[in-house]
C-alpha cells in the first residue's frame, strides 16, 4: 500500500500517526511546498513575541519522519492529480503514484484587490514561518504597522509584534474585533483590553485604496504607515481536487470518513468543509484540533480501519495580552450570562442542548462545556443551572460520574472500530 | 488491529470520598520535589493537578483520565502534549499556554500553572514508589491506582 | 454561660510552623473543634470541643497537631480526684445520669497482666510453628457425654450442632445501630475471610448481610428487635443475650434519631422511635424460662443451630452458668466488667460486675466440678486486648473469646469514649452519613483480617513455646499459667500457682 499525502502540517501528521497504527509497512510519501520540518503554524506569533523558537515550534520531534518511515518531498508543489492513473504530478515534472491519496493542502491568505496594493513592497501575510520571518525583518523601532483584519490572525500578529516598539493600527470591515468568534458584548470587552495595550482600531471601515504608504478608508480617514499586514482571511486550497473533477464548494467536500467524491482520495484540515455538529451546517472550520482529528480519521480509513469523525465543532482558545478567550459552538438560542468586567461567560442553549459558549478571563474547565456541545448532552439529564455557574462533573448524575471516573476511559470523538488503544 | 493496553490508572469512587482535600495537598507536594510537606507548602496557595468537586455532601476528586482517545493531545497546537506508555505528559518547555487543551478536556482536568504553561496529572509514579501521591495520600481508598478491564 | 465549671481535659496543640492550613482538621472534626480564620489565614482550635479522638491528628499531613492532657488541675487531693469533682459539676448542671461509652477505664486490677505463660526448655521440646503443624481450629458446641457405638461397633453420630472456627476468636455482639453499616460490613467480611464468626448484636440483620450467614451469630435480646424465623435460620448460631459486661442488669436504649430508614427496617420498628431493650427478658424469670426460650429457638431452627446464652460476669456467675448449662444451651458467653458499650450509665459501667479472668476460672471450675463442662462451650469477652490474653483465657478454660473493642480499634477507634454522642469521627459508632462513609469496609475488613492473622501467628508461637500444638491441648491447661503479685485467694479462684512455685 502506498500513501501519498499532499501537505506537511497538522492534518498530515494526524494521518501519518493513524496510518502507522494500522500499517507498519506501507509507503508514505509526503509532498510539502514548505521546506521545513513540520511546525505549528499558529506559533508564528509566539515566535515574534519571543515565547518560542524555531526548535520548539516543531509540531513533532526531529525523528518523526524516520520513526514513522515517511518519504519526504519538501519544497515541491503538487500540480495535478491524474485520477485515471492514480498519480500526482509535481512541479518538477515528477509523478508520484498512489494507492490512497490525502489532500492536506490547507489554506492560503486572501489578498484583497485594493488599488495601490500591488505597488507596495512592505506588505505581508501572516500564516507561515516565512511570512513571520519576512515581517520581522521589515520591522524597525517606531514603525507604524497597519494590520488589515481584526480577526484571529490579525490580532495574534498584533500581539506577536507588540514587544517590538512599533505602533499598531488595525482596520476591519466588521464593527467589532474577533467578529467570527465573539458576540457584541464580549467583543467590546476584548477591544477595550486591546486598546489598553495600545492597539488603535478603525472598525466598521474598509481601506478603499493606498496612496503610497497611506491607507485611505471609506470614511476618508487617512492612515500613514510603514508596514502592512494582510489578515483579512484565508481561502482553502481546493484547486487540485476541483481540477481533478472532485466535488468542492468553498472547501473540499468530504464525508464523515474524510473521503472526497473521488475514490481513494481523502482530504483533511483547513482545505475542507465539514459538518459543524453544533449548528448542523457544513462549513469551513480551519482549526488545528479539527485538522488533526480529520487527518487521523482519513489516515485510519486509508489504512483500512472503518473510522468516523463526526463531532467537529468550531472552537477556539486564544490568549491576547494575558487575557484568555475560549469559545466553541454556535451562538444561538437562550443565553446564560455572567460578567464582572474582568471575566465573561455566556452560554447559548436551545432545544435541550448547549449550542455554544464564550468564556473570557476565567476559562477553567471550559472543556466540560465543549463536551456538552460535542456530545449533544440533553440538558435535562444534568443539573444545568449548576453547570452554568460552575462547570464540573458534579452536574452529572451519580451513575454518569461513576462511569466517567471509575470506568475505563474512552472519550469518543469518533467511532473507533476494532481499536481498543491509541498507542 | 487490536492492541491490548491494560494499564494502571487512577480511579475515583465518590462513595468513599470524604472531601478532605488531602489528595490536592499531596499532589501539590509531589510536584515540589521537597522532602518535608510542611516546608514545601507552608504559606503557599496550592495549585494542584487533582481537584475535588464538592457540593451538598457529595465530593470527588478529578484528575487526568489519561484517555485512550485523548482530545487534549489531538488538539494540542504545539505538540507539547503527548501520550506514551499510557501516560499523557506535557512538555512544559514547548507549551505556550494557548489552553486549547483546557477547551478540549471533557473532565476539566487540565489547568493553567503559575507560569502560564498548562499542568495536568502526569502520574507521579516514578518518584513515589509506583503509587501516585494522591492515591497513597487518600485516607479512605476513594482514589485507587489499578488495572481495570473494559 | 457565666461560670464555666469544667475546664477542657485535653488541649489541641498546633505547631504553626508546620501547619499548612489545608483545613483537613476542620473538615474532619464532627465536633467542630477546629476553625479557619480567614483574616489571618490561620487555623485555631477550641479545646472544649475536642473529645481526643485523634482524627485530626491522624489525617494532618504535616503532623502539625497533637493532643495533650491539660496541665490545668485542682488542688491535689487523693480522695477528691479532678474527675470526681467534674462529674459533680456536670450532674449539678444537668440533673442527669452520667453516660459513658466503651469499656470501664477505671484502675481495677487486670488479671491477665498478672499472669505469665510457661515455655518449654530441654525436657519437653518447644515446637516451631513454621515447621510443624499447629492447630488453632476449634469446634464450639455441646459435646456428647460418651462415645457410643451401635451393635456393629460403628460410631453413633450423636454430636449436637457445632460451629467451627479457624482460631478461638470471634467478633462480639455489636448491633447495627450502635455501630455503622460499614463497620458491620467490615466485621462480616473479615469473619468470612478468616473463617470465624461475627455477631449481629441486638439490631437484627441487614438484608445485605444475609450472604455472610455462615459466619454470623444472630442475637436475640430483650427487645427482640429484628427477630423472625428467617433471621434465626440465617446464622450459624443463635445467641440469647441476658446481660452485657458493661452494663449488667441494665437494658439498652438506642435513641430515635439514630433509627433511620435502614435501621428501622432491620429492627422492624417504626422510623424515629426509640429502640428500648428492657433490662430483663420479660418472659424469663428462671432457668426453666430460659430453657423454654432456648428450646423455642432450637425448635424454630430445626435443632440445627447451637444456642449461646450470653451473660454479664456478676458475683454468682458460676451458679448462673451452671443453670445455663442445664438449660439446654450449647454455649455460655461471659462478658467481663471491662466489656465495651455504645452507651451506658457511667456508674453502672464503672462499678458493676466482675473481672472476666476470675469469672471464667470460677465458671470453668464449677462446671467441671459438677461434671457438666462438656455440655457447654465457654466463650469469654470483656477486654481481650491481645493474642496473649487469648492464650491466657484459653488456658483458664475458655473455648473461645469474643473481641469487640480490639476489633473496633483495628477499624480506627481511638477509644475516645464518645460513642454515645453519635458523632464518631471514625465512622464506627455513628449513623451520620457523612461520618459513616469515613470507614471504607474495603480497608476496614482488611485491617481486621490483618489483626487476627497476626494474632493467630502469635498464638501459634506462644503455644509452640509451651510445647503445645493445639488449642484443644491448651484449653484449661492451668499448669501453663503462673500468677505474679496475686494473693492466695486470687490464685485459688484462678486455679493457678504463683510464679516460682
Amino acid at each position: 500500500m502506498k500513501y501519498v499525502i499532499i501537505g506537511n502540517s497538522t492534518a498530515a501528521v494526524g494521518a501519518v500517526e493513524a496510518i502507522r497504527r494500522n500499517d507498519r509497512n506501507g509507503r508514505i510519501v509526503i509532498i510539502g511546498n514548505e521546506k521545513y520540518h513540520v511546525y505549528s503554524r499558529p506559533l508564528i506569533s509566539y515566535l515574534l513575541l519571543g515565547k518560542t523558537d524555531e526548535e520548539r515550534m516543531k509540531y513533532r520531534g526531529d525523528d518523526f519522519y524516520s520513526t514513522h518511515q515517511c518519504e519526504l518531498k519538501l519544497g515541491r508543489t503538487a500540480q495535478k492529480i491524474d485520477v485515471e492513473q492514480k498519480c500526482v504530478i509535481l512541479d518538477n515534472g515528477e509523478t508520484e503514484s498512489y494507492d490512497r491519496l490525502l489532500l492536506a493542502t490547507g489554506s492560503s491568505p486572501v489578498v484583497p484587490p485594493i488599488p495601490g496594493l500591488d505597488k507596495m513592497e512592505k506588505k505581508f501575510t501572516f500564516t507561515t514561518l516565512d511570512d513571520a520571518r519576512a515581517l520581522e525583518e521589515a520591522l524597525f523601532e517606531g514603525a507604524r504597522v497597519l494590520i488589515l483584519g481584526a480577526g484571529l490572525i490579525g490580532l495574534k500578529c498584533a500581539e506577536g509584534i507588540s514587544k517590538k516598539k512599533v505602533e499598531i493600527i488595525c482596520v476591519d470591515l466588521s464593527p467589532k474585533v474577533l467578529s467570527s468568534i465573539l458576540d457584541d458584548q464580549s467583543s467590546e470587552m476584548v477591544r477595550k483590553h486591546l486598546e489598553d495595550h495600545h492597539i488603535r482600531f478603525y472598525l466598521g471601515r474598509q481601506v478603499t485604496g493606498f496612496e503610497g504608504y497611506t491607507a485611505v478608508l471609506n470614511d476618508g480617514t487617512q492612515i500613514p504607515f510603514d508596514v502592512l499586514v494582510l489578515a483579512v482571511g484565508v481561502r482553502p486550497n481546493i484547486s487540485l481536487l476541483r481540477d481533478a473533477g472532485g466535488r468542492t464548494n468553498r472547501g473540499i467536500l468530504i464525508d464523515d470518513h474524510c473521503r472526497t467524491s473521488i475514490p481513494d482520495i481523502y482530504a483533511a484540515g483547513d482545505c475542507c468543509e465539514s459538518l459543524d455538529v453544533s449548528s448542523g451546517e457544513t462549513k469551513i472550520m480551519a482549526l488545528l484540533p479539527n485538522a488533526y482529528m480529520q487527518g487521523e480519521c482519513a489516515g485510519m480509513n486509508m489504512s483500512g480501519v472503518d473510522y468516523v469523525f463526526d463531532k467537529a465543532i468550531p472552537m477556539n482558545a486564544i490568549g491576547l495580552f494575558g487575557k484568555h478567550i475560549i469559545t466553541a459552538g454556535t451562538y444561538k438560542g437562550d443565553t446564560y450570562f455572567e460578567s464582572d468586567g474582568e471575566h465573561f461567560k455566556k452560554l447559548f442553549y436551545s432545544d435541550n442542548k448547549l449550542n455554544g459558549f464564550i468564556l473570557i478571563g476565567n476559562i477553567e474547565k471550559a472543556g466540560i462545556y465543549t463536551a456538552l456541545i460535542r456530545e449533544k448532552t440533553p440538558l435535562d439529564t444534568i443539573d444545568f443551572e449548576l453547570i452554568c455557574q460552575t462547570p464540573g462533573l458534579m452536574a452529572f448524575s451519580r451513575e454518569t460520574r461513576a462511569e466517567k471516573l471509575g470506568g475505563v476511559v474512552n472519550v469518543s470523538v469518533s467511532s473507533p472500530i476494532g481499536i481498543s488503544c491509541a498507542e | 488491529m487490536v492492541v491490548n493496553c491494560q494499564l494502571k490508572r487512577v480511579y475515583v469512587n465518590e462513595k468513599w470520598c470524604l472531601g478532605c482535600h488531602l489528595c490536592e495537598y499531596y499532589c501539590a507536594f509531589a510536584s515540589t520535589g521537597e522532602k518535608d510537606m510542611a516546608r514545601a507548602l507552608k504559606d503557599i496557595r496550592i495549585n494542584p493537578r487533582i481537584r475535588v468537586e464538592e457540593r451538598n455532601g457529595i465530593s470527588f476528586a478529578v484528575s487526568c483520565r489519561h484517555c485512550t482517545e485523548p482530545l487534549c493531545v489531538k488538539g494540542c497546537i504545539t505538540g507539547a502534549l503527548s501520550k506514551s506508555g499510557g501516560i499523557i505528559t506535557v512538555d512544559r518547555n514547548r507549551c505556550i499556554g494557548c489552553y486549547t487543551c483546557i477547551l478540549s478536556c471533557p473532565y476539566g482536568a487540565v489547568s493553567p500553572s503559575e507560569d502560564g504553561a498548562i499542568q495536568k496529572c502526569e502520574l507521579c509514579i516514578k518518584t513515589h514508589e509506583g503509587t501516585p501521591r494522591c492515591v497513597s495520600g487518600c485516607p479512605n481508598g476513594a482514589i485507587v491506582f489499578e488495572e481495570r478491564g473494559e | 454561660m457565666g461560670v464555666q465549671y469544667i475546664y477542657p481535659e485535653y488541649e489541641i496543640v498546633r505547631n504553626q510552623e508546620r501547619c499548612i492550613v489545608c483545613r483537613v482538621c476542620e473538615r474532619q472534626c464532627a465536633n467542630e473543634a477546629h476553625e479557619y480564620l480567614k483574616d489571618s489565614n490561620k487555623m485555631v482550635s477550641d479545646d472544649a470541643k475536642c473529645v481526643n479522638c485523634h482524627r485530626c491528628v491522624a489525617l494532618c499531613p504535616t503532623r502539625a497537631l497533637k493532643i495533650v492532657k491539660s496541665p490545668h488541675t485542682f488542688k491535689e487531693n487523693s480522695n477528691w480526684s479532678g474527675k470526681a469533682i467534674n462529674e459533680i459539676y456536670k450532674q449539678a448542671e444537668s440533673g442527669g445520669v452520667l453516660l459513658s461509652s466503651m469499656g470501664n477505664p477505671e484502675n481495677y486490677p487486670v488479671y491477665f497482666d498478672k499472669i505469665l505463660l510457661n515455655a518449654s526448655q530441654v525436657t519437653n521440646p518447644s515446637i516451631d510453628p513454621l515447621r510443624e503443624p499447629m492447630e488453632t481450629r476449634v469446634f464450639l458446641g455441646a459435646k456428647p457425654e460418651k462415645i457410643e457405638r451401635d451393635e456393629k461397633g460403628r460410631l453413633i453420630r450423636n454430636l449436637p450442632p457445632q460451629i467451627q472456627l479457624s482460631m478461638p476468636i470471634m467478633f462480639s455482639a455489636m448491633s447495627y445501630g450502635s455501630i455503622s453499616y460499614n463497620a458491620h460490613e467490615s466485621l462480616a467480611r473479615a469473619a468470612a475471610e478468616l473463617g470465624i464468626l461475627y455477631n449481629t448484636g441486638e439490631g437484627g440483620l441487614h438484608e445485605d448481610f444475609y450472604k455472610y450467614g455462615k459466619h454470623t451469630i444472630v442475637q436475640v435480646a430483650s427487645g427482640r428487635f429484628g427477630v423472625h424465623k428467617a433471621y434465626l435460620n440465617s446464622g450459624a448460631a443463635i445467641e440469647i443475650k441476658m446481660g452485657q459486661g458493661a452494663k449488667p442488669g441494665i437494658g439498652g436504649h438506642l435513641p430515635g434519631e439514630k433509627i433511620g430508614r435502614d435501621i428501622s427496617r432491620t429492627r422492624m420498628i417504626p422510623e424515629g422511635t426509640d429502640a428500648i431493650s428492657p433490662a430483663p427478658h420479660h418472659d424469663i424469670y428462671s432457668i426453666e424460662d430460659l430453657r423454654q426460650l432456648v428450646y423455642s429457638l432450637k425448635e424454630a431452627t430445626n435443632y440445627e443451630k447451637p444456642v449461646i446464652v450470653k451473660i454479664a460476669a456478676v458475683h454468682n456467675v458460676a451458679a448462673i452458668a451452671s443453670g445455663i448449662a442445664r438449660s439446654g444451651a450449647d454455649m455460655i458467653a461471659i462478658d467481663g466488667f471491662r466489656g465495651g458499650t455504645g452507651a451506658a450509665p457511667t456508674r453502672i459501667r464503672d462499678h458493676v460486675g466482675l473481672p472476666i479472668e476470675l469469672a471464667l476460672a470460677s465458671v470453668d471450675k464449677r462446671l467441671r466440678d459438677e461434671g457438666i463442662r462438656n455440655r457447654v462451650s465457654i466463650i469469654v469477652g470483656g477486654s481481650i486486648r491481645s493474642s496473649a490474653d487469648v492464650v491466657k483465657a484459653v488456658a483458664l478454660g475458655a473455648d473461645a473469646v469474643y473481641i469487640g473493642t480490639a476489633a473496633l480499634i483495628a477499624l480506627g477507634c481511638h477509644l475516645c469514649r464518645s460513642c454515645h454522642t453519635g458523632k464518631c469521627n471514625w465512622g464506627i459508632a455513628t449513623q451520620r452519613e457523612d461520618l459513616v462513609k469515613r470507614l471504607n469496609p474495603n480497608i476496614g475488613y482488611k485491617r481486621l483480617v490483618n489483626l487476627l492473622t497476626a494474632w493467630q501467628h502469635e498464638i501459634k508461637e506462644m503455644m509452640g513455646g509451651m510445647g503445645i500444638n493445639s488449642i484443644e491441648a491448651l484449653k484449661g491447661n492451668r499448669l501453663m499459667l503462673r500468677g505474679v503479685g496475686l494473693n492466695e485467694k486470687e490464685l485459688e479462684i484462678l486455679g493457678i500457682k504463683h510464679a516460682g512455685e
